[in-house]
């Protein structure tokens, strides 16, 4: 089910045109009080806006959260903490009249599709973060729901935790097929969950897009400020390696990136994900540079350094605090490592 | 079960030490009888059917007043928690009246509804209503709003959400409101009982003080501490039981 948003306006949105097409995930990125949260609510119909809304084709308007059938999982989860695992699944099911056999086989269903059926008869109180999270997913499934609505679902859980469900949601999102908008303020997250990205601040929507086309033509300041500017750097050969790699020349130097059998354009990587060293990091050579410490710009809390590599210059960005370790200066040598997983690259189809 | 055993030894102790004290001549006057006496004392009342009727009389005014008095106040409260106007409305006017003590309205309403059983019930009544008002309002409103909006969007109509997800989340508040009352209105009933009404267990009470038989008296005092320990254990067992989520 496509969602279709047009001139929504209310307290925090402004003008929100957007279209989210049929079984995509589109990650709704910004920082806290984009209004993010708000345009969910708004699909959910929990806020009044003016403008339209329609899932499916149908506007929804016209009708109460009730009976817009949407799967929102919200950023407290909000369990009902005085039923269990099983009844908090059932609820929905309930509410919408389903007969007690018909209601039964499909709790079981969902319990196994989100593999909790041992959690069946906790209390939310007694399930760690991840599993309540899970559950919480169960519960906005069951009824069927036309199109799915995640409000920073993983913010609150450890990097691992977080990480295993993020594999585990996109893979049941791609066997669901389910139309679903991903509210995250985590530029990583939004990357390895979007099919596209839309970048919203401010209540209004910057740019829609797929993951290269925000991170390599951002529209406007505001988008590329929010992704800090990355290291982008021209491909001048490439030699496709196995196993989805490839071997990018990228004038003086290098690097490994990811293949996905399309000639690659250009390749991007933040100064965030740059790790940079005094001594020569341990382990195989491949994405490991040398360069030279050119300047030191400080802006509490972080250092912003440039290095030169061969005739390019790389950008680095680390915490006041590391850089205390690190502790170069202007003038040294310095090793980078560019990690495989942070490296994006813009195919040249991609057309841009 | 070892444990509540074990509280029970200092009252044996003390009930020892009183028996003791009197009867070793250390205490002056008629004023102390030792507990054997009292229970004597118990054993002839209860045999008269005195302290049962005192006790059934008291009972029922209780049961009655406060009954009514939870219902009313539990409708009123869910109304104004679930409805702002109404709260908005009612509120003024239910601030200004709580704080006058139920027995503060006995002298007005002896002279509206007369000394008859309707006195008693309608002091508990006002004893227990604005306590359970405030707490089942409290209680509604307090519940997580992302709750009710999760539980709207998962489909369910605004009578179930009220059923099912409000009122269970405000049972722990209302319930410590119910358990306080519980106590509350045996105080209360106790003392109208004293003033004003010429049966029940107060009753009871005054007629002993005018004989002087503090033996009496204190068969009274440790039947009202029996009873109301009771009702506030029946009250946190069903809380207990209501909220074993938490």
């Amino acid at each position: 089910m496509e969602i279709v948003l047009r001139g929504v306006d209310n307290f925090a949105c402004h003008g929100v045109d957007l279209t989210v097409r049929e079984g995509e995930i589109l990650a709704l990125l910004g920082p806290t009080g984009a209004g993010k949260s708000t345009l969910l609510n708004v699909i959910a119909g929990l806020v009044p806006y003016k403008g339209s809304v329609s899932i499916g084709g149908q506007p929804v308007d016209h009708l109460p959260p009730e009976k817009r059938g949407v799967g929102y999982l919200f950023q407290s989860i909000a369990l009902f903490p005085h039923m269990t695992v099983r009844q908090n699944i059932a609820f929905g099911l309930r509410a919408r009249g389903m007969k007690p056999s018909e209601l039964r086989r499909r709790v079981e269903e969902v319990l196994e599709l989100l593999r909790i059926a041992p959690l069946a008869d906790r209390y939310p109180k007694a399930l760690s973060g991840g599993e309540a999270q899970r559950v919480a997913l169960a519960r906005a499934l069951a009824p069927r729901p036309r199109v799915l609505l995640l409000d920073e679902p993983l913010n609150k859980l450890d990097l691992r935790t977080a990480k295993y469900l993020r594999l585990e949601f996109r893979r049941l999102q791609r066997r669901l097929h389910i139309t679903t908008i991903y509210v995250t303020h985590n530029q990583v997250e939004a990357f390895e969950m979007g099919d596209r990205i839309a970048v919203m601040d401010g209540g209004r929507i910057h740019q829609v897009g797929t993951p290269s086309e925000v991170l390599f033509s951002p529209s406007n300041d505001r988008v590329s400020e929010y992704f800090g500017s990355p290291n982008i750097l021209e491909c001048r050969r490439q030699e496709v390696l196995d196993s989805g790699l490839a071997l990018v020349d990228l004038g003086g130097f290098s690097v490994v990136v990811p293949y996905r059998g399309r000639p690659i354009g250009k390749v991007a990587i933040s100064p965030w994900n740059v790790y940079i060293s005094r001594e020569h990091p341990p382990g195989p050579e491949l994405n490991r540079l040398r360069g030279r410490v050119r300047r030191l710009y400080r802006h509490p809390p972080v250092v912003k350094v440039e290095v030169e590599i061969g005739d390019q210059t790389l950008w680095v960005e680390v915490e006041e605090e590391t850089w205390e370790e690190i502790d170069l200066v202007e003038g040294e040598e310095a090793y980078l490592i560019l990690p495989l997983r942070w490296i994006k690259t813009l195919e040249v189809e991609d057309g841009v | 079960m070892k444990r509540s055993l074990w509280g029970l030894a200092p009252v044996l102790g003390g009930l020892f030490l009183w028996e003791a004290l009197v009867r070793a001549g250390l205490t002056s006057g008629p004023f102390l009888p030792p507990p054997s006496q009292v229970g004597e004392v118990l054993w002839n009342l209860l045999k008269s059917g005195e302290l049962p009727e005192a006790f059934f009389r008291s009972s029922v005014r209780v049961l009655v007043g406060f009954a009514a008095g939870s219902v009313a106040g539990l409708a009123l409260g869910i109304l104004m928690g679930i409805k702002d106007l109404l709260r908005r409305t009612l509120g003024p006017l239910l601030a200004l009246l709580y704080p006058i003590p139920a027995l503060g309205w006995l002298p007005l309403l002896m002279l509206w509804i007369g000394v008859n059983e309707l006195l008693p019930m309608a002091v508990v009544f006002i004893c227990s209503f604005f306590p359970v008002l405030y707490n089942t309002m409290t209680g509604i409103r307090q519940v997580d709003r992302e709750l009710i909006a999760a539980a709207r969007v998962l489909g369910a109509s605004p009578w179930r959400i009220l059923r099912e997800v409000v009122l269970p989340q405000a049972v722990p508040t209302i319930f410590t409101g119910l358990r306080l009352e519980a106590g509350m209105a045996w105080r209360v009933i106790i003392a109208a009982e004293m003033v004003a009404i010429p049966t029940g267990i107060g009753a009871l009470m005054m007629k002993a003080e005018s004989l002087m038989r503090v033996d009496i008296i204190i068969v009274c005092l440790g039947v009202l501490a029996a009873v109301c320990f009771l009702f506030e254990r029946a009250f946190s067992w069903m809380e207990g039981r209501l909220t074993r989520w938490k």
